[in-house]
C-alpha cells in the first residue's frame, strides 16, 4: 500500500505547469498521435545540440529513410558484413547470363557463367544441359575426337574455341556460346 | 529441523539460480547453508552488485556467469565505452576465488590483461565462454592457451577479436590433451592449420569443433578424420572446385562421425558439396545454414537456422519433414534492401506452425505480415514460449487489411499462455499493449520498436505484465507519466532500456532520487545536458 501511495506522489511531484505532452511547450494543442518513427536524424545530424527546440522536434518526428535508422532491422553487424562480402565476391551480383546455342537444337538456352569456376565445371554443365558429350580439350588439338565442340563469341565479335585463354579472361570476354558439331568445326582446329 | 548435512545434500540438487535464490530467502539457517554450498553464481547485470559482495556471500563458487551491456548493444544503440568491463570482477576473483573453474561472459568488454590474469590465477581453470564480447586480441587467447593446463572449453561466440596473429593456437603445449570444446567461428583471419590439426589430433575428448571461415573445405576431411567422436561440428568456408577426390574423402569423413548431432558454418556454399552431409542428416538435431544462401535439403532436426533464401517453399518442406522441430530462426539475406527478391512471406511461418507440433521458439525476419496469419500461428501453436517477429520495414500494417497488427499480436499473447519472450514489429497502437498487459502474465522479456501512441501503452505493460523483467523500447512515444507511475515495478525488473522515446531528463533525475534502489542512467550524446530544459526529451 505504501508503495502505491509513493508512486502517485512521485507523479504529482512533477511540476504540472510543464506537464509533458507531445506538443511544443507553451502551445495548447492536443497531442498528435505519432505513427511514424521518431528517430529521424539522430546520428547523422551534427548540429543537433545547437538547434532550437522546434527544429529538433520536427527532425525527430520525420519518417526516417533506411540509412538514417540506426540499428534497424536488428541484425548484428557481422551478419551485415558477411552478406556484403558475398556480394563483392560475385562482382555484378546479378549473374552473367549468356545465350547458348547447340547446332541442331530447336531453341537456345541461357547459362549463368558466374555459377562456374573453371572450364571443367562449365563443360560438365553444358553436357548436362544439352545431353551431349564434349570431350577433353588440348591446346594442340582443340576438341579433336569429340562429336561436339564448344565455341564462343568474344567482345570483338570473333568466334573462338573455348579453352584457349585463362578462365577469368574467358568470363570477361564471352558474349555467347555455341556448341558446334565437330564436322563443322574443322576450320577451328587442325586442318585435315 | 534437518541436520546440515541433509540440507546440504538436498540443496545439491538445486541447480537453477532462481531456485537457489528462493531457498536462501526461507530463513537465516537456509540462507547460511545455501550460500556455503553454492557452486555457480549467475549475475544478469554486472552493475547490479559489487564483486566483493558476491565473493563474501558465496565463498565456494567454482563457476561465474556475468552479463554486461544491454541487448540493444548488439544493434549499435549503445555508445562505445559505455561499460560492461569485466576487469574489476576478474581482479576480485583472482583474490577471492583461487579455485575458480569456469567463467561465462556475455556482452562484456574483456581486455588481454584480463585474460592474462585469468590464465595465471586459476590453476584449475576449465571453461571460458565469451559470448558477444570484445576488447581482446589473439594475444589474450595465447595467454589462455599457454597457461590453462586443464582447459576443457574455449568458446568464442560471436566475439570481436583483434587478430594479430594466427599462431596463438600453437601456444597450447604438446602435453595439453583435455580440450572438449573449441569454437573459433567468429575469427576472420587464418589460424595456423597445422597447429589446429595437431591440437585436434591430441584431443580425444573433443566434442565440439567450430571452425572459422578461413579453413578451406579441402582440409575438412583431415580434421574430421582426427575427430570422429565429434558431436557438434562447424565447417569453414564450404566452397571449392568440384573434385571427386575431395568429395569422396569428405563424404567418408562425415560418415564416420557417428555421434554428430549439430552442424553449422557453411559459409559460401558450393551446392554440389552439400550431399556429403546427407549421411548424417537423420541424426542431426541442430542445423545452422544461416550463412548459406542456397536452399537446404530435407533434414530432420530440432533447431534450424537459415536465411530467407529458404523461401516459403523450403519452409513448407520443413513443415512436412521436420516433425521434431523446436526452434526456427530465419535471418534476412538482404536486410537493407527494400524489395526482396526472395519469396519468403508470412506463409512460410504459418506452414511451419501448422506442421511442426513441437515448435516453441521462433525468430523470423520477413517483409509482410497479416493479423490473420498471426492468429493462425497462435491457434496452431499455443505452446510457443518465444516469439520474435521482425518485419523489416518499420510501422508496416497488415498487408491485407492495412490495419495495425494489434489484433494479431494480441492473439499471440492470448493463446500462447507460456510465452516468456516477445519481440514485435509492424504498425502497432496502444491497443496491442492493452492485450499484452491483460494476457501476457508469463512474459519475461519484451522488445518494442516504433510502436504505440501514448504513455498508456507503456502503462499497460508495466502494470499488467506480472513476470516482466527485461523491457527494451526504442522509438516509441512513451514519456514520463507511465514510467513514474510504475516506478515500483521497475525495482522488480532486471533492466529497462528506452531510447528515442519522450522521457525527459527531469523525470530521469526524479526517478533516480525517489528510487535509490534503481540504477538510472542517461545516455545522451549531445553536450551540455544540464542546460537542456527539463522537459526536453533525452535520447
Amino acid at each position: 500500500m505504501d508503495q502505491k501511495k509513493s508512486t502517485l506522489d512521485l507523479f504529482h511531484d512533477l511540476d504540472l505547469a510543464t506537464e509533458l505532452r507531445l506538443g511544443l511547450p507553451g502551445s495548447n494543442d492536443q497531442p498528435e498521435i505519432i505513427k511514424t518513427s521518431l528517430s529521424g536524424n539522430k546520428r547523422s545530424s551534427s548540429e543537433m545540440g545547437s538547434s532550437t527546440c522546434t527544429d529538433e522536434q520536427e527532425s525527430r518526428f520525420s519518417p526516417p529513410t533506411k540509412e538514417q535508422v540506426v540499428g534497424w532491422p536488428p541484425v548484428r553487424s557481422y551478419r551485415k558484413n558477411i552478406l556484403q562480402v558475398k556480394k563483392t565476391d560475385s562482382d555484378t551480383g546479378s549473374g552473367m547470363y549468356v545465350k547458348v546455342s547447340m547446332d541442331g537444337a530447336p531453341y537456345l538456352r541461357k547459362l549463368d557463367l558466374k555459377m562456374y569456376k573453371s572450364y571443367e565445371e562449365l563443360m560438365k554443365g553444358l553436357q548436362v544441359m544439352f545431353k551431349c558429350i564434349i570431350g577433353l580439350y588440348s591446346e594442340r588439338e582443340g576438341y579433336n575426337g569429340s562429336q561436339h565442340v564448344p565455341t564462343y563469341e568474344d567482345k570483338d565479335g570473333d568466334w573462338m574455341l573455348v579453352g584457349d585463354v585463362p578462365w577469368d579472361m574467358f568470363i570477361s570476354s564471352c558474349k555467347r556460346l555455341r556448341i558446334m558439331k565437330s564436322c563443322e568445326a574443322r576450320g577451328l582446329g587442325d586442318c585435315v | 529441523m534437518f541436520p546440515e548435512e541433509v540440507l546440504e545434500h538436498v540443496f545439491s540438487f538445486l541447480t537453477s539460480h532462481t531456485d537457489r535464490n528462493s531457498v536462501s530467502l526461507v530463513c537465516k539457517t537456509w540462507y547460511e547453508m545455501e550460500r556455503w554450498c553454492r557452486k555457480r553464481v549467475f549475475i544478469g547485470n554486472c552493475y547490479a552488485v559489487n564483486p566483493k559482495v558476491i565473493i563474501k556471500r558465496f565463498p565456494e563458487v567454482k563457476g561465474v556467469e556475468l552479463k554486461g551491456k544491454p541487448h540493444f548493444a548488439d544493434f549499435n544503440l549503445v555508445p562505445e565505452g559505455w561499460g560492461g568491463f569485466v576487469w574489476p570482477w576478474v581482479v576480485e576473483f583472482a583474490k577471492g576465488y583461487p579455485w575458480l573453474e569456469e567463467i561465462r561472459l556475455k556482452r562484456m568488454v574483456v581486455s588481454d590483461e584480463c585474460l592474462e590474469i585469468v590464465a595465471k590465477s586459476f590453476s584449475k581453470f576449465r571453461v571460458l565462454v565469451l559470448e558477444s564480447c570484445d576488447g581482446f586480441s589473439t594475444d589474450g587467447l595465447a595467454s589462455i592457451a599457454s597457461h590453462c593446463r586443464n582447459l576443457r572449453v574455449l568458446d568464442l561466440r560471436e566475439c570481436e577479436v583483434e587478430e594479430l596473429s594466427g599462431h596463438w593456437l600453437s601456444h597450447f603445449p604438446d602435453s595439453f590433451t583435455s580440450l572438449e570444446v573449441l569454437n573459433i567461428a567468429c575469427l576472420g583471419s587464418e589460424v595456423s592449420f597445422s597447429a589446429l590439426e595437431r591440437l585436434v589430433a591430441r584431443s580425444p575428448k573433443l566434442k565440439t569443433l567450430r571452425l572459422n571461415r578461413t579453413v578451406p573445405l579441402e582440409k575438412l576431411s583431415t580434421l574430421l578424420q582426427r575427430a570422429p567422436q565429434l558431436i557438434d561440428f562447424g565447417t569453414g568456408s564450404y566452397s571449392a572446385e568440384i573434385r571427386s577426390d575431395v568429395y569422396s574423402s569428405l563424404k567418408d569423413a562425415f560418415s564416420s562421425c557417428k555421434n554428430l548431432k549439430s552442424l553449422s558454418g557453411f559459409w559460401d556454399v558450393t551446392p554440389a558439396y552439400l550431399p556429403v552431409v546427407h549421411s548424417v542428416c537423420s541424426q542431426l538435431t541442430s542445423l545452422n545454414l544461416s550463412y548459406a544462401s542456397t536452399q537446404s535439403p530435407e533434414l530432420t532436426k530440432i533447431r534450424l537456422v537459415v536465411l530467407d533464401c529458404i523461401e516459403d517453399t523450403g519452409l513448407n518442406t520443413v513443415s512436412m519433414t521436420c516433425k521434431d522441430l523446436r526452434e526456427l530462426v530465419v535471418f534476412p539475406s538482404e536486410p537493407f534492401v527494400g524489395d526482396a527478391e526472395v519469396q519468403l512471406t508470412e506463409q512460410g511461418l504459418v506452414s511451419v506452425s501448422q506442421g511442426c507440433s513441437k515448435l516453441q521458439s521462433v525468430l523470423y525476419f520477413c517483409r509482410q505480415m497479416s493479423n490473420s496469419a498471426l492468429i493462425s500461428i497462435s491457434k496452431n501453436r499455443p505452446n510457443l514460449t518465444c516469439f520474435r517477429l521482425c518485419i523489416i520495414e518499420p510501422t508496416v500494417p497488415d498487408y491485407l487489411t492495412l490495419e495495425p497488427l494489434d489484433v494479431g499480436f494480441g492473439s499471440i499473447v492470448e493463446n500462447c499462455k507460456q510465452l516468456t519472450r516477445l519481440s514485435m514489429s509492424g504498425l502497432l497502437t496502444d491497443r496491442v499493449f492493452e492485450y499484452i498487459g491483460t494476457h501476457a502474465k508469463n512474459l519475461d522479456m519484451l522488445s518494442i520498436a516504433f510502436a504505440g501512441d501514448s504513455d498508456l501503452g507503456l502503462h499497460h505493460v508495466l502494470s499488467g505484465c506480472d513476470s516482466l523483467r527485461k523491457l527494451e523500447i526504442r522509438d516509441c512515444p512513451f514519456g514520463d507519466k507511465a514510467l513514474l507511475a510504475n516506478a515500483s515495478k521497475l525495482e522488480k525488473m532486471r533492466s529497462l532500456w528506452m531510447s528515442s522515446c519522450l522521457v525527459s531528463f527531469g523525470a530521469c533525475k526524479l526517478l533516480g532520487q525517489k528510487m535509490p534502489g534503481l540504477n538510472v542512467e542517461v545516455i545522451d550524446e549531445r553536450e551540455n545536458l544540464n542546460s537542456l530544459p527539463e522537459y526536453a526529451p533525452v535520447e
